[in-house]
């Protein structure tokens, strides 16, 4: 039956369409619910993709890497980064092992302090990368090794302050994730309604068809195929612009961060396209649920 | 050209040009030749069958025990007083009620047993006239007409002459465009007549068909009624006017069923 129904649908049938009276205004708020609900969708799939992309990155570029700082006086500084270095090679789970250079730790004070620290004259702490291997590494043996070895070292492992940043991202994901399946179960609900009330609207019709000898399947097309073909039309106007509002956010750049970043990249401009023929989808399934069920009334 | 609705459905006899519109008093002969091919054709066939069926509603017991056979061809009067259950056992018969104990099959089948579809291919085999016509408003008395013919599949474009002439055999090709509530109860009766039989059904179903008309517009639709059994279809009217069961006699070959104390009795020659 839902064959025969998707196969009418797309054949259309304007004189069986005939058969169920026009329904005027509230054909207009079907078309305007369906346009909002998918206005909405684009910006919180559009939030879901850009939180994500956030959370992956944070995650694969602090991922498997950690830092090592190592707090001594000047002059055993180097014998300690000998050994702390040695340790490192023989910790198993650990892939690499890198002291920085001067100037590379200058670079990463020039921010703070400007370009012309003279590092080299301060008590700097001698940083060492670590590059995790798989499955990584057993931080607190490390730190009982180096407390023994390395009196001076301190392990930072980015994790700690990585994790929350990435669970947040994650989180703000989940929800615009829920956010689009909300949209999609409300739009199921309104569509329902609308169905319903028309279907009631509409009661003496259904039952005069079913009594010449229609089937329920030209009855329940006769509806599925208005309300499906509303939907897609309000949801198609939704996502044209909502997709143009988002075209139309400032790009992403460094400076602005995370909320600069909304939008949709390369082949996630495809995703949007999907709301509509989504959202006729959950219209047709709604609108023939409903009408089978009031046909169910009927013998 | 009426008799293409009419015998088409039973795969039998004379389609297109050899069949004529039977005005009053034209094409008698062939009808009543075509009446017996129609039943030689059915044969041995009950149409519709009632079996010690009883139907209860929640305030109590409205038809008990009621056994009926309904022989392709014939003509029958169901009449009793109001609120006995004639309009009841209409609806056990096209399936709008079903039966709360006893057994009925129609073309053969058991009715209970059919599913939706089966029924609704089972009511396009019966034409039925409802006490209050049932139209579409929104709809012109044509499409309301040409309904069944829709719902059932059909294409009614390429059935338009047809159509055309069915409106005129009941009188209203003029009133074709009109909708539903500009007509006068005469009109709708026989415009309710039109679609019930423009799938060429087996049976036809009327219910009242003359309660809201003028007596020269119940006569009128009788003579149709009449034309529709000469043609060989089988005929169940329900009424509670006597002087139309009467008048009827001279017509057709009628039967009487009355419903009286919620059984069914079939009533004797003279009433």
């Amino acid at each position: 039956m839902i064959g025969a129904l998707s196969r009418n649908l797309l054949k259309g049938d304007k004189r069986a369409d005939r058969v169920v009276p026009p329904s005027g205004f509230t054909a207009n708020l079907t078309l305007f619910v369906s346009g909002a609900m998918a206005f909405l969708a684009v910006f919180a799939l559009a939030l879901s993709l850009a939180s994500g992309r956030v959370a992956d990155r944070w995650a694969s570029e602090l991922a498997r890497s950690a830092t090592l700082r190592i707090n001594a006086p000047a002059e055993q500084r180097a014998a300690q980064t000998e050994a702390a270095l040695r340790v490192l090679r023989q910790t198993p789970g650990v892939a690499e092992a890198r002291a920085l250079t001067l100037e590379e730790q200058a670079a990463l004070l020039a921010p703070w302090f400007g370009p012309d620290l003279p590092v080299d004259a301060l008590p700097v702490p001698q940083l060492i990368e670590i590059i995790e291997d798989e499955p990584g590494y057993d931080p607190s043996g490390l730190r009982l090794r180096l407390s023994a070895e390395v009196p001076g070292a301190v392990l930072d492992d980015h994790g700690r302050w990585r994790r929350p940043l990435v669970d947040a991202a994650n989180a703000l994901r989940r929800l615009a994730l829920i956010s689009v399946l909300l949209i999609g179960g409300a739009t199921a609900a309104m569509i329902t309604l609308a169905a319903k009330a028309s279907l009631a609207a509409n009661a003496q019709v259904i039952e005069v068809l079913r009594l010449i000898g229609a089937r329920d399947s030209f009855i329940a097309g006769a509806f599925v195929r208005r309300f499906t073909l509303r939907t897609l039309l309000g949801a198609c106007a939704g996502t044209l612009f909502g997709m143009t509002a988002v075209l139309l956010l400032p790009g992403a750049s460094e400076a602005g961060g995370f909320l600069t970043g909304i939008g949709f990249q390369g082949i996630g401009w495809v995703l949007p396209l999907l709301i509509p023929v989504t959202g006729a989808a959950v219209a047709f399934a709604a609108t023939w649920v409903a009408a089978r069920r009031k046909l169910k009334e009927l013998s | 050209m009426i008799f293409r609705y009419c015998l088409q459905a039973k795969n039998v006899f004379f389609l297109g040009e050899q069949v004529f519109l039977i005005g009053p008093g034209a094409g008698i002969e062939t009808c009543h030749m075509l009446r017996q091919e129609g039943r030689q054709g059915d044969r041995g066939r009950v149409l519709i069958e009632l079996e010690n069926v009883s139907y209860s509603y929640g305030g109590g017991q409205l038809l008990s025990d009621v056994s009926m056979q309904l022989a392709p061809g014939s003509f029958h009067f169901l009449t009793g007083p109001s609120g006995s259950g004639k309009t009841t056992l209409l609806k056990l018969c096209y399936g709008a009620l079903a039966p709360t104990t006893g057994r009925l099959s129609v073309f053969g089948e058991d009715m209970g047993r059919l599913d939706r579809d089966q029924m609704a291919m089972m009511r396009r085999r019966i034409g039925v006239v409802h006490q209050d016509c049932r139209f579409l408003d929104h709809l012109t008395l044509a499409e309301n007409v040409a309904l069944p013919l829709l719902v059932s599949g059909r294409d009614p474009k390429g059935e338009e002459e047809n159509l055309k002439e069915l409106m005129q055999w009941v009188g209203l090709g003029p009133r074709a465009e009109a909708h539903p509530p500009e007509l006068s109860g005469g009109e709708r009766q026989r415009a309710a007549l039109a679609r019930a039989v423009i799938l060429s059904p087996d049976i036809v179903l009327a219910d009242e068909p003359t309660g809201n008309v003028d007596w020269d517009m119940s006569q009128r639709l009788l003579r149709l009624l009449g034309e529709l059994n000469r043609m060989g279809k089988t005929v169940l009217v329900a009424t509670h006017d006597l002087s139309l069961i009467r008048a009827a006699k001279s017509q057709v070959q009628a039967r009487v069923l009355r419903i009286s104390q919620r059984k069914l009795q079939l009533a004797g020659a003279d009433l």
